[in-house]
Protein backbone atom coordinates (compact mmCIF):
# COMPACT_ATOMS: atom_id res chain seq x y z
CA UNK A 1 0.00 0.00 0.00
CA UNK A 2 1.32 3.57 -1.27
CA UNK A 3 1.49 6.71 1.16
CA UNK A 4 -1.39 7.67 -1.51
CA UNK A 5 -3.73 4.53 -0.60
CA UNK A 6 -3.11 5.09 3.05
CA UNK A 7 -4.35 8.97 2.77
CA UNK A 8 -7.30 7.83 0.17
CA UNK A 9 -8.60 5.37 3.01
CA UNK A 10 -8.01 7.38 6.05
CA UNK A 11 -9.86 10.35 4.27
CA UNK A 12 -12.39 8.01 3.00
CA UNK A 13 -13.41 6.52 6.44
CA UNK A 14 -13.14 9.67 8.01
CA UNK A 15 -15.78 10.98 5.47
CA UNK A 16 -18.23 7.67 6.26
CA UNK A 17 -17.38 7.54 10.33
CA UNK A 18 -18.36 12.11 9.57
CA UNK A 19 -21.71 10.89 7.36
CA UNK A 20 -23.24 8.38 9.99
CA UNK A 21 -22.43 10.29 12.57
CA UNK A 22 -24.57 13.76 10.57
CA UNK A 23 -27.35 11.03 10.83
CA UNK A 24 -26.99 9.12 14.28
CA UNK A 25 -26.04 12.40 16.40
CA UNK A 26 -28.62 13.72 18.85
CA UNK A 27 -27.42 17.13 18.92
CA UNK A 28 -28.33 19.02 15.88
CA UNK A 29 -25.38 21.20 15.70
CA UNK A 30 -23.38 18.40 16.18
CA UNK A 31 -24.69 16.89 13.15
CA UNK A 32 -24.19 20.18 11.61
CA UNK A 33 -20.36 19.59 12.73
CA UNK A 34 -20.60 15.53 11.83
CA UNK A 35 -21.16 17.69 8.01
CA UNK A 36 -18.44 19.66 8.27
CA UNK A 37 -15.73 17.55 8.84
CA UNK A 38 -17.21 14.92 6.29
CA UNK A 39 -17.07 18.17 3.95
CA UNK A 40 -13.27 18.43 5.02
CA UNK A 41 -12.57 15.30 4.61
CA UNK A 42 -14.20 14.94 1.08
CA UNK A 43 -12.02 18.01 0.12
CA UNK A 44 -9.13 15.88 1.23
CA UNK A 45 -10.35 12.96 -1.30
CA UNK A 46 -10.78 15.79 -4.44
CA UNK A 47 -6.91 17.32 -3.51
CA UNK A 48 -5.27 13.52 -3.97
CA UNK A 49 -7.44 13.72 -7.35
CA UNK A 50 -5.36 17.07 -8.24
CA UNK A 51 -8.90 18.64 -8.56
CA UNK A 52 -7.16 21.09 -6.35
CA UNK A 53 -9.44 24.38 -7.23
CA UNK A 54 -13.12 22.25 -6.61
CA UNK A 55 -11.37 21.01 -3.07
CA UNK A 56 -10.35 24.64 -1.82
CA UNK A 57 -14.20 25.30 -3.26
CA UNK A 58 -15.77 23.17 -1.61
CA UNK A 59 -14.07 24.08 1.89
CA UNK A 60 -13.96 28.14 0.75
CA UNK A 61 -17.84 28.07 0.12
CA UNK A 62 -19.93 24.91 1.45
CA UNK A 63 -17.15 24.98 4.86
CA UNK A 64 -16.54 28.86 5.34
CA UNK A 65 -19.95 30.07 4.17
CA UNK A 66 -23.34 27.65 4.06
CA UNK A 67 -22.34 25.78 6.77
CA UNK A 68 -21.51 28.74 8.96
CA UNK A 69 -24.99 30.30 8.31
CA UNK A 70 -26.37 26.37 8.76
CA UNK A 71 -24.70 26.20 12.64
CA UNK A 72 -26.13 29.84 12.88
CA UNK A 73 -29.74 28.76 12.33
CA UNK A 74 -29.65 24.87 13.95
CA UNK A 75 -28.47 26.82 17.24
CA UNK A 76 -30.68 28.76 17.63
CA UNK A 77 -33.85 26.26 17.18
CA UNK A 78 -35.53 25.00 20.04
CA UNK A 79 -35.49 21.15 18.84
CA UNK A 80 -37.70 18.70 20.61
CA UNK A 81 -35.72 15.03 20.09
CA UNK A 82 -38.65 13.13 21.12
CA UNK A 83 -41.20 14.56 18.88
CA UNK A 84 -38.23 14.48 16.12
CA UNK A 85 -38.10 11.02 16.36
CA UNK A 86 -41.96 10.47 16.52
CA UNK A 87 -42.24 8.98 13.26
CA UNK A 88 -39.05 7.59 12.83
CA UNK A 89 -40.44 3.42 12.32
CA UNK A 90 -42.95 4.82 9.71
CA UNK A 91 -40.63 6.57 7.30
CA UNK A 92 -38.62 3.70 8.23
CA UNK A 93 -38.54 2.15 4.76
CA UNK A 94 -39.21 4.61 2.34
CA UNK A 95 -35.73 6.26 3.64
CA UNK A 96 -34.28 2.58 3.37
CA UNK A 97 -35.88 2.31 -0.14
CA UNK A 98 -34.18 5.31 -1.24
CA UNK A 99 -30.55 4.35 0.21
CA UNK A 100 -30.62 1.66 -1.85
CA UNK A 101 -31.57 3.26 -4.81
CA UNK A 102 -28.52 5.61 -4.61
CA UNK A 103 -25.98 2.63 -3.89
CA UNK A 104 -27.28 0.72 -6.82
CA UNK A 105 -27.09 4.11 -9.10
CA UNK A 106 -23.40 4.18 -7.69
CA UNK A 107 -22.52 0.53 -8.31
CA UNK A 108 -24.21 0.76 -11.55
CA UNK A 109 -22.10 4.28 -12.78
CA UNK A 110 -19.31 3.26 -11.23
CA UNK A 111 -18.69 -0.59 -12.27
CA UNK A 112 -19.64 0.48 -15.96
CA UNK A 113 -17.68 -0.11 -18.69
CA UNK A 114 -17.68 3.35 -19.83
CA UNK A 115 -16.50 4.97 -16.56
CA UNK A 116 -13.85 2.21 -16.83
CA UNK A 117 -10.31 2.70 -15.36
CA UNK A 118 -10.92 6.20 -13.39
CA UNK A 119 -8.99 4.32 -10.30
CA UNK A 120 -5.81 7.43 -10.52
CA UNK A 121 -6.26 10.59 -11.30
CA UNK A 122 -4.24 11.92 -14.42
CA UNK A 123 -0.79 12.91 -13.04
CA UNK A 124 -0.30 15.96 -14.40
CA UNK A 125 3.26 18.08 -14.63
CA UNK A 126 3.41 20.59 -11.29
CA UNK A 127 3.67 24.03 -13.29
CA UNK A 128 -0.31 22.51 -14.51
CA UNK A 129 -3.03 24.83 -13.14
CA UNK A 130 -6.05 23.44 -12.23
CA UNK A 131 -7.56 26.81 -11.72
CA UNK A 132 -6.78 28.14 -15.20
CA UNK A 133 -8.35 25.14 -16.71
CA UNK A 134 -11.17 25.22 -15.53
CA UNK A 135 -11.51 28.88 -16.11
CA UNK A 136 -10.66 28.23 -19.57
CA UNK A 137 -13.52 25.45 -19.96
CA UNK A 138 -15.51 27.42 -18.21
CA UNK A 139 -15.45 30.78 -20.15
CA UNK A 140 -15.57 28.84 -23.78
CA UNK A 141 -17.21 25.54 -24.18
CA UNK A 142 -19.32 25.79 -21.32
CA UNK A 143 -20.25 29.36 -21.44
CA UNK A 144 -23.88 29.64 -21.94
CA UNK A 145 -24.78 26.61 -19.61
CA UNK A 146 -22.40 28.73 -17.25
CA UNK A 147 -24.17 32.08 -17.59
CA UNK A 148 -27.93 30.71 -17.10
CA UNK A 149 -26.53 28.68 -13.85
CA UNK A 150 -25.48 31.94 -12.79
CA UNK A 151 -28.81 33.78 -14.16
CA UNK A 152 -30.70 31.25 -12.06
CA UNK A 153 -29.08 31.72 -8.88
CA UNK A 154 -29.03 35.41 -9.05
CA UNK A 155 -32.84 34.90 -9.38
CA UNK A 156 -32.93 32.92 -6.59
CA UNK A 157 -31.10 35.48 -4.51
CA UNK A 158 -33.71 37.99 -5.82
CA UNK A 159 -36.68 35.90 -4.72
CA UNK A 160 -34.84 34.79 -1.56
CA UNK A 161 -34.48 39.11 -0.40
CA UNK A 162 -37.78 39.77 -2.12
CA UNK A 163 -39.49 37.19 0.01
CA UNK A 164 -37.89 38.34 3.44
CA UNK A 165 -38.75 41.81 2.20
CA UNK A 166 -41.48 43.49 4.43
CA UNK A 167 -42.35 47.39 5.07
CA UNK A 168 -42.98 48.03 8.35
CA UNK A 169 -44.43 51.62 9.34
CA UNK A 170 -43.34 53.59 12.29
CA UNK A 171 -39.82 52.09 12.02
CA UNK A 172 -36.64 55.24 13.08
CA UNK A 173 -33.74 54.54 10.97
CA UNK A 174 -30.69 56.47 10.50
CA UNK A 175 -30.32 58.22 7.19
CA UNK A 176 -26.79 58.19 7.17
CA UNK A 177 -26.53 60.44 3.90
CA UNK A 178 -28.30 63.48 5.79
CA UNK A 179 -26.26 62.57 8.51
CA UNK A 180 -23.14 63.23 6.69
CA UNK A 181 -23.93 66.57 4.78
CA UNK A 182 -24.61 68.05 8.15
CA UNK A 183 -22.39 71.45 8.85
CA UNK A 184 -21.76 72.77 11.51
CA UNK A 185 -24.05 76.09 10.52
CA UNK A 186 -26.91 73.18 10.67
CA UNK A 187 -26.42 72.73 14.48
CA UNK A 188 -24.57 75.38 16.28
CA UNK A 189 -24.83 79.31 16.42
CA UNK A 190 -22.41 81.70 17.54
CA UNK A 191 -23.61 84.40 19.16
CA UNK A 192 -21.09 87.38 19.63
CA UNK A 193 -22.27 89.47 22.85
CA UNK A 194 -20.78 92.29 24.64
CA UNK A 195 -18.98 91.06 28.05
CA UNK A 196 -21.20 91.71 30.90
CA UNK A 197 -20.31 94.44 32.94
CA UNK A 198 -18.82 93.50 36.07
CA UNK A 199 -21.04 92.70 39.00
CA UNK A 200 -19.95 93.80 42.41
CA UNK A 201 -21.28 91.52 44.98
CA UNK A 202 -20.35 92.26 48.37
CA UNK B 1 22.24 25.39 1.52
CA UNK B 2 20.97 21.63 0.65
CA UNK B 3 24.27 20.23 0.52
CA UNK B 4 25.35 19.09 3.98
CA UNK B 5 22.19 17.60 5.10
CA UNK B 6 22.23 15.18 2.15
CA UNK B 7 23.98 12.20 4.09
CA UNK B 8 21.10 12.45 6.78
CA UNK B 9 18.80 12.51 3.50
CA UNK B 10 20.26 9.55 2.77
CA UNK B 11 20.02 7.87 6.50
CA UNK B 12 16.50 8.31 7.01
CA UNK B 13 15.58 7.62 3.52
CA UNK B 14 11.64 8.08 2.71
CA UNK B 15 11.16 8.74 6.54
CA UNK B 16 12.93 12.28 5.37
CA UNK B 17 10.65 14.14 3.46
CA UNK B 18 7.78 14.52 6.31
CA UNK B 19 10.33 14.99 8.72
CA UNK B 20 11.74 17.82 6.69
CA UNK B 21 8.68 19.27 6.63
CA UNK B 22 8.14 19.24 10.22
CA UNK B 23 11.42 20.93 10.28
CA UNK B 24 10.41 23.31 7.82
CA UNK B 25 6.76 23.77 9.77
CA UNK B 26 8.59 24.66 13.12
CA UNK B 27 10.61 27.11 11.75
CA UNK B 28 8.24 29.17 10.33
CA UNK B 29 5.82 28.55 14.01
CA UNK B 30 8.25 28.94 16.26
CA UNK B 31 9.19 32.66 15.17
CA UNK B 32 5.64 33.40 14.60
CA UNK B 33 4.58 32.67 18.42
CA UNK B 34 7.33 35.08 19.42
CA UNK B 35 6.38 37.29 16.75
CA UNK B 36 2.99 37.07 18.27
CA UNK B 37 4.38 37.57 21.58
CA UNK B 38 6.11 40.48 20.95
CA UNK B 39 3.31 42.39 19.09
CA UNK B 40 1.50 42.38 22.28
CA UNK B 41 4.45 44.13 23.77
CA UNK B 42 4.68 46.54 20.88
CA UNK B 43 1.21 46.90 21.22
CA UNK B 44 1.37 48.02 24.75
CA UNK B 45 3.99 50.46 24.09
CA UNK B 46 2.76 51.75 20.94
CA UNK B 47 -0.15 52.65 22.70
CA UNK B 48 1.67 53.82 25.76
CA UNK B 49 3.39 56.38 23.69
CA UNK B 50 0.52 57.61 21.58
CA UNK B 51 -1.22 58.44 24.97
CA UNK B 52 1.69 60.09 26.86
CA UNK B 53 1.92 56.81 29.12
CA UNK B 54 5.53 54.55 29.44
CA UNK B 55 3.82 51.53 28.70
CA UNK B 56 5.48 48.07 30.49
CA UNK B 57 8.83 49.02 31.71
CA UNK B 58 8.80 46.56 34.35
CA UNK B 59 9.48 43.03 33.54
CA UNK B 60 13.18 43.17 32.40
CA UNK B 61 15.01 46.01 30.86
CA UNK B 62 12.85 48.32 28.60
CA UNK B 63 9.93 46.04 29.29
CA UNK B 64 11.63 43.10 26.88
CA UNK B 65 10.30 40.41 29.10
CA UNK B 66 6.71 41.32 30.11
CA UNK B 67 5.04 38.82 27.18
CA UNK B 68 7.09 36.20 28.99
CA UNK B 69 5.53 36.80 32.23
CA UNK B 70 2.04 37.37 30.76
CA UNK B 71 1.96 33.78 29.01
CA UNK B 72 3.86 32.20 32.27
CA UNK B 73 0.66 34.10 34.10
CA UNK B 74 -2.17 32.61 31.78
CA UNK B 75 0.04 29.47 32.04
CA UNK B 76 -0.26 29.36 35.56
CA UNK B 77 -3.92 29.48 35.81
CA UNK B 78 -6.81 27.51 36.15
CA UNK B 79 -8.76 26.88 33.10
CA UNK B 80 -12.27 26.35 34.25
CA UNK B 81 -14.63 24.44 32.38
CA UNK B 82 -18.58 25.77 32.99
CA UNK B 83 -21.31 23.17 33.95
CA UNK B 84 -23.47 22.55 31.60
CA UNK B 85 -21.13 23.19 28.82
CA UNK B 86 -20.23 20.89 26.13
CA UNK B 87 -16.92 19.76 27.23
CA UNK B 88 -15.30 18.20 24.22
CA UNK B 89 -16.74 21.24 21.91
CA UNK B 90 -15.47 23.79 24.61
CA UNK B 91 -12.08 22.81 24.50
CA UNK B 92 -11.42 22.12 20.38
CA UNK B 93 -12.95 25.72 20.41
CA UNK B 94 -9.51 27.46 20.99
CA UNK B 95 -7.67 24.97 18.95
CA UNK B 96 -10.22 25.69 16.07
CA UNK B 97 -9.60 29.33 16.49
CA UNK B 98 -5.16 29.09 16.33
CA UNK B 99 -5.92 26.04 14.18
CA UNK B 100 -6.53 28.05 10.25
CA UNK B 101 -4.38 30.85 11.53
CA UNK B 102 -1.39 28.85 11.44
CA UNK B 103 -2.44 26.61 8.72
CA UNK B 104 -2.68 29.69 6.40
CA UNK B 105 0.93 30.14 6.31
CA UNK B 106 1.76 27.29 4.23
CA UNK B 107 1.32 29.02 1.31
CA UNK B 108 3.01 32.57 2.41
CA UNK B 109 5.83 33.28 0.69
CA UNK B 110 8.72 34.88 2.38
CA UNK B 111 11.14 36.21 -0.47
CA UNK B 112 11.76 34.92 -3.81
CA UNK B 113 12.64 31.39 -2.79
CA UNK B 114 11.62 30.77 1.02
CA UNK B 115 8.01 28.89 0.76
CA UNK B 116 7.01 26.15 2.49
CA UNK B 117 4.84 24.96 -0.18
CA UNK B 118 4.80 26.72 -3.70
CA UNK B 119 0.80 25.97 -4.65
CA UNK B 120 -0.87 27.33 -7.49
CA UNK B 121 -3.96 27.61 -6.01
CA UNK B 122 -2.58 29.66 -3.08
CA UNK B 123 -4.82 33.12 -3.00
CA UNK B 124 -7.83 30.32 -2.65
CA UNK B 125 -5.71 28.44 0.30
CA UNK B 126 -5.50 31.38 2.32
CA UNK B 127 -9.15 32.18 1.35
CA UNK B 128 -10.78 29.32 2.57
CA UNK B 129 -8.41 28.34 5.70
CA UNK B 130 -9.24 32.20 6.97
CA UNK B 131 -12.73 31.35 6.43
CA UNK B 132 -12.77 28.70 8.32
CA UNK B 133 -11.25 30.76 11.74
CA UNK B 134 -15.05 31.71 12.46
CA UNK B 135 -16.03 28.19 13.45
CA UNK B 136 -13.82 28.30 16.54
CA UNK B 137 -16.16 31.73 17.67
CA UNK B 138 -19.16 29.79 17.06
CA UNK B 139 -18.63 26.60 18.34
CA UNK B 140 -16.88 28.78 21.81
CA UNK B 141 -19.73 30.67 21.61
CA UNK B 142 -22.44 27.82 22.01
CA UNK B 143 -20.23 25.34 23.83
CA UNK B 144 -19.62 27.63 26.73
CA UNK B 145 -23.84 27.14 27.02
CA UNK B 146 -23.80 31.33 28.36
CA UNK B 147 -26.07 33.87 27.13
CA UNK B 148 -23.59 36.38 26.60
CA UNK B 149 -20.78 34.23 25.03
CA UNK B 150 -23.80 32.82 22.81
CA UNK B 151 -24.41 36.69 22.23
CA UNK B 152 -20.73 37.83 21.62
CA UNK B 153 -20.79 34.69 19.31
CA UNK B 154 -23.74 35.60 16.99
CA UNK B 155 -22.40 38.85 16.56
CA UNK B 156 -18.65 38.42 15.76
CA UNK B 157 -19.23 35.49 13.31
CA UNK B 158 -21.80 37.74 11.45
CA UNK B 159 -19.13 40.14 11.61
CA UNK B 160 -16.10 38.07 10.60
CA UNK B 161 -19.07 36.01 7.52
CA UNK B 162 -19.62 39.84 6.45
CA UNK B 163 -16.74 40.95 5.82
CA UNK B 164 -15.37 38.09 4.30
CA UNK B 165 -17.13 38.85 0.99
CA UNK B 166 -15.39 42.18 0.59
CA UNK B 167 -12.23 40.63 1.38
CA UNK B 168 -12.53 38.01 -1.34
CA UNK B 169 -13.57 40.75 -4.12
CA UNK B 170 -10.44 43.09 -3.39
CA UNK B 171 -8.24 39.66 -3.84
CA UNK B 172 -10.45 38.82 -6.78
CA UNK B 173 -8.73 41.91 -8.70
CA UNK B 174 -5.45 41.07 -7.44
CA UNK B 175 -5.86 38.10 -9.61
CA UNK B 176 -7.17 39.84 -12.02
CA UNK B 177 -4.12 41.79 -12.37
CA UNK B 178 -1.50 39.24 -11.55
CA UNK B 179 -3.22 36.59 -13.97
CA UNK B 180 -2.04 34.34 -10.94
CA UNK B 181 -3.53 32.72 -7.75
CA UNK B 182 0.23 31.67 -7.26
CA UNK B 183 1.36 33.73 -3.97
CA UNK B 184 4.96 34.22 -5.55
CA UNK B 185 3.33 35.05 -9.03
CA UNK B 186 1.90 37.68 -7.67
CA UNK B 187 4.52 39.57 -6.22
CA UNK B 188 6.54 38.78 -9.11
CA UNK B 189 3.86 40.67 -11.11
CA UNK B 190 4.18 44.04 -9.22
CA UNK B 191 8.41 43.99 -10.28
CA UNK B 192 9.14 46.62 -13.23
CA UNK B 193 11.70 49.07 -13.41
CA UNK B 194 9.64 52.23 -11.89
CA UNK B 195 9.88 50.13 -8.05
CA UNK B 196 7.18 50.94 -5.90
CA UNK B 197 5.17 52.43 -8.98
CA UNK B 198 4.99 48.64 -9.87
CA UNK B 199 2.78 47.71 -7.23
CA UNK B 200 -0.79 47.28 -6.89
CA UNK B 201 -1.35 49.60 -4.49
CA UNK B 202 -1.29 51.75 -7.30
CA UNK B 203 -4.15 50.27 -9.89
CA UNK B 204 -5.97 48.96 -6.79
CA UNK B 205 -5.82 51.50 -4.14
CA UNK B 206 -9.69 51.59 -3.15
CA UNK B 207 -9.39 47.82 -3.08
CA UNK B 208 -6.62 48.29 -0.80
CA UNK B 209 -8.34 50.42 1.44
CA UNK B 210 -11.29 47.73 1.92
CA UNK B 211 -8.60 45.07 1.87
CA UNK B 212 -7.01 46.59 5.12
CA UNK B 213 -10.46 47.82 6.81
CA UNK B 214 -11.62 44.35 6.02
CA UNK B 215 -8.66 42.85 7.35
CA UNK B 216 -9.00 45.06 10.80
CA UNK B 217 -12.40 43.64 11.13
CA UNK B 218 -11.57 40.02 10.06
CA UNK B 219 -9.49 39.96 13.64
CA UNK B 220 -12.01 41.75 15.59
CA UNK B 221 -9.39 44.25 16.11
CA UNK B 222 -10.59 47.99 17.03
CA UNK B 223 -12.53 49.91 16.22
CA UNK B 224 -14.56 46.85 14.86
CA UNK B 225 -13.95 45.01 17.97
CA UNK B 226 -17.61 44.34 19.05
CA UNK B 227 -16.62 40.97 19.59
CA UNK B 228 -15.35 42.26 22.85
CA UNK B 229 -16.75 45.49 23.59
CA UNK B 230 -16.35 45.90 27.54
CA UNK B 231 -18.69 48.82 27.00
CA UNK B 232 -21.72 46.27 26.06
CA UNK B 233 -20.98 42.92 26.19
CA UNK B 234 -17.78 42.40 28.52
CA UNK B 235 -15.86 40.28 26.46
CA UNK B 236 -17.78 37.73 23.54
CA UNK B 237 -18.05 35.02 22.65
CA UNK B 238 -14.86 33.89 24.62
CA UNK B 239 -16.39 35.17 28.48
CA UNK B 240 -16.22 31.55 29.65
CA UNK B 241 -12.81 30.88 28.83
CA UNK B 242 -9.73 31.44 31.44
CA UNK B 243 -5.61 30.48 31.37
CA UNK B 244 -4.81 29.33 28.74
CA UNK B 245 -7.14 28.31 26.37
CA UNK B 246 -8.35 32.36 26.72
CA UNK B 247 -4.47 33.00 26.00
CA UNK B 248 -5.34 30.63 22.63
CA UNK B 249 -8.06 33.11 21.33
CA UNK B 250 -5.66 35.88 21.18
CA UNK B 251 -2.63 34.02 19.83
CA UNK B 252 -5.14 33.04 16.94
CA UNK B 253 -5.99 36.98 16.88
CA UNK B 254 -2.75 38.08 16.39
CA UNK B 255 -1.44 35.43 14.48
CA UNK B 256 -4.25 35.94 12.18
CA UNK B 257 -3.34 40.07 12.39
CA UNK B 258 0.26 38.80 11.48
CA UNK B 259 -1.23 37.04 8.37
CA UNK B 260 -3.49 40.11 6.71
CA UNK B 261 -0.25 41.95 7.37
CA UNK B 262 1.90 39.75 5.31
CA UNK B 263 -0.80 39.37 2.88
CA UNK B 264 -1.19 43.17 2.45
CA UNK B 265 2.23 43.71 1.62
CA UNK B 266 2.29 40.59 -0.64
CA UNK B 267 -0.69 41.52 -2.67
CA UNK B 268 -0.80 45.64 -2.58
CA UNK B 269 2.97 46.34 -1.42
CA UNK B 270 5.10 44.26 -3.69
CA UNK B 271 6.21 41.69 -0.87
CA UNK B 272 10.14 41.42 -1.06
CA UNK B 273 10.44 43.63 -3.81
CA UNK B 274 12.61 47.01 -3.17
CA UNK B 275 10.89 50.42 -3.40
CA UNK B 276 13.34 51.97 -5.22
CA UNK B 277 14.93 50.36 -8.55
CA UNK B 278 18.44 51.34 -7.24
CA UNK B 279 18.41 48.45 -3.89
CA UNK B 280 18.07 45.01 -3.99
CA UNK B 281 14.85 42.97 -3.60
CA UNK B 282 15.00 41.48 -0.33
CA UNK B 283 13.16 39.77 2.74
CA UNK B 284 14.33 42.70 4.83
CA UNK B 285 11.69 45.29 2.83
CA UNK B 286 9.17 41.99 3.24
CA UNK B 287 9.34 41.99 6.86
CA UNK B 288 9.45 46.34 6.69
CA UNK B 289 6.25 46.65 4.88
CA UNK B 290 4.68 43.96 7.22
CA UNK B 291 6.22 46.11 10.60
CA UNK B 292 4.09 48.88 8.87
CA UNK B 293 0.79 47.68 8.21
CA UNK B 294 0.92 46.12 12.01
CA UNK B 295 1.95 49.41 13.10
CA UNK B 296 -1.56 50.75 11.63
CA UNK B 297 -2.93 48.13 13.48
CA UNK B 298 -2.01 49.50 16.76
CA UNK B 299 -2.38 53.17 15.18
CA UNK B 300 -5.91 52.37 15.08
CA UNK B 301 -6.99 51.24 18.13
CA UNK B 302 -5.16 53.77 19.59
CA UNK B 303 -7.46 56.48 17.50
CA UNK B 304 -10.42 55.50 16.24
CA UNK B 305 -13.89 54.63 18.81
CA UNK B 306 -15.53 51.20 18.51
CA UNK B 307 -17.83 51.66 16.02
CA UNK B 308 -21.86 50.68 16.68
CA UNK B 309 -22.96 47.05 15.28
CA UNK B 310 -25.40 48.38 12.95
CA UNK B 311 -22.75 50.69 11.33
CA UNK B 312 -20.45 48.18 11.11
CA UNK B 313 -22.95 45.89 9.12
CA UNK B 314 -23.75 49.37 6.64
CA UNK B 315 -20.25 49.62 6.16
CA UNK B 316 -19.19 45.98 5.49
CA UNK B 317 -22.43 45.54 3.25
CA UNK B 318 -23.69 48.99 1.67
CA UNK B 319 -20.40 50.57 0.99
CA UNK B 320 -17.54 47.64 1.07
CA UNK B 321 -19.32 44.85 -1.16
CA UNK B 322 -20.84 47.61 -3.95
CA UNK B 323 -17.68 49.61 -4.06
CA UNK B 324 -15.77 46.31 -4.68
CA UNK B 325 -17.91 45.00 -7.12
CA UNK B 326 -17.57 48.03 -9.16
CA UNK B 327 -13.73 48.19 -9.12
CA UNK B 328 -13.44 44.55 -10.51
CA UNK B 329 -15.43 45.76 -13.41
CA UNK B 330 -13.27 48.87 -13.35
CA UNK B 331 -10.05 47.09 -13.23
CA UNK B 332 -11.83 44.78 -16.02
CA UNK B 333 -11.96 47.34 -18.59
CA UNK B 334 -9.16 49.08 -17.56
CA UNK B 335 -7.01 45.84 -18.98
CA UNK B 336 -8.31 45.70 -21.75
CA UNK B 337 -7.04 49.20 -22.76
CA UNK B 338 -3.49 50.03 -23.30
CA UNK B 339 -3.40 52.62 -20.45
CA UNK B 340 -3.06 49.04 -18.17
CA UNK B 341 0.80 49.19 -17.03
CA UNK B 342 0.89 46.99 -14.58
Amino acid sequence: MSFFDVVFYLFACITVLAGVGVVVARNPVHAALFLVLAFCSTAGIWMLLEAEFLAITLVLVYVGAVMVLFLFVVMMLDINLVQLREGFWRWFPFGALLAGLMVFEMIWVLGSRQTADVSRAIVHAADYSNTKELGRLIYTQYVYPFELAAVILLVAMVAAIALTLRRRSGVKSQNVAEQVKVRKADRLRIVKMESEPKVNNK
Amino acid sequence: MMEWLQPIQNLLGPVWLPLWTAVKIMLIVMPLMGAVAYLTLAERKVIGWMQIRIGPNRVGYFGLLQPLADGLKLFMKEIIVPSGSNKFLFVIAPIMVLMPALAAWAVVPFNAELVLSNANAGLLYILAMTSLGVYGVIIAGWASNSKYAFLGCLRSAAQIVSYEIAMGFALVTVLMAAQSLNLGEIVRGQHGSYGMLNWYIIPLFPMFVVYLISGVAETNRAPFDVAEGESEIVAGFHVEYSGMAFALFFLGEYANMILVAFLTSIMFLGGWLSPVPFLPDSIVWMFGKVAFVLFLFLWFRATFPRYRYDQLMRLGWKVFIPVSLIWVVVVGAWMQTSYWLW
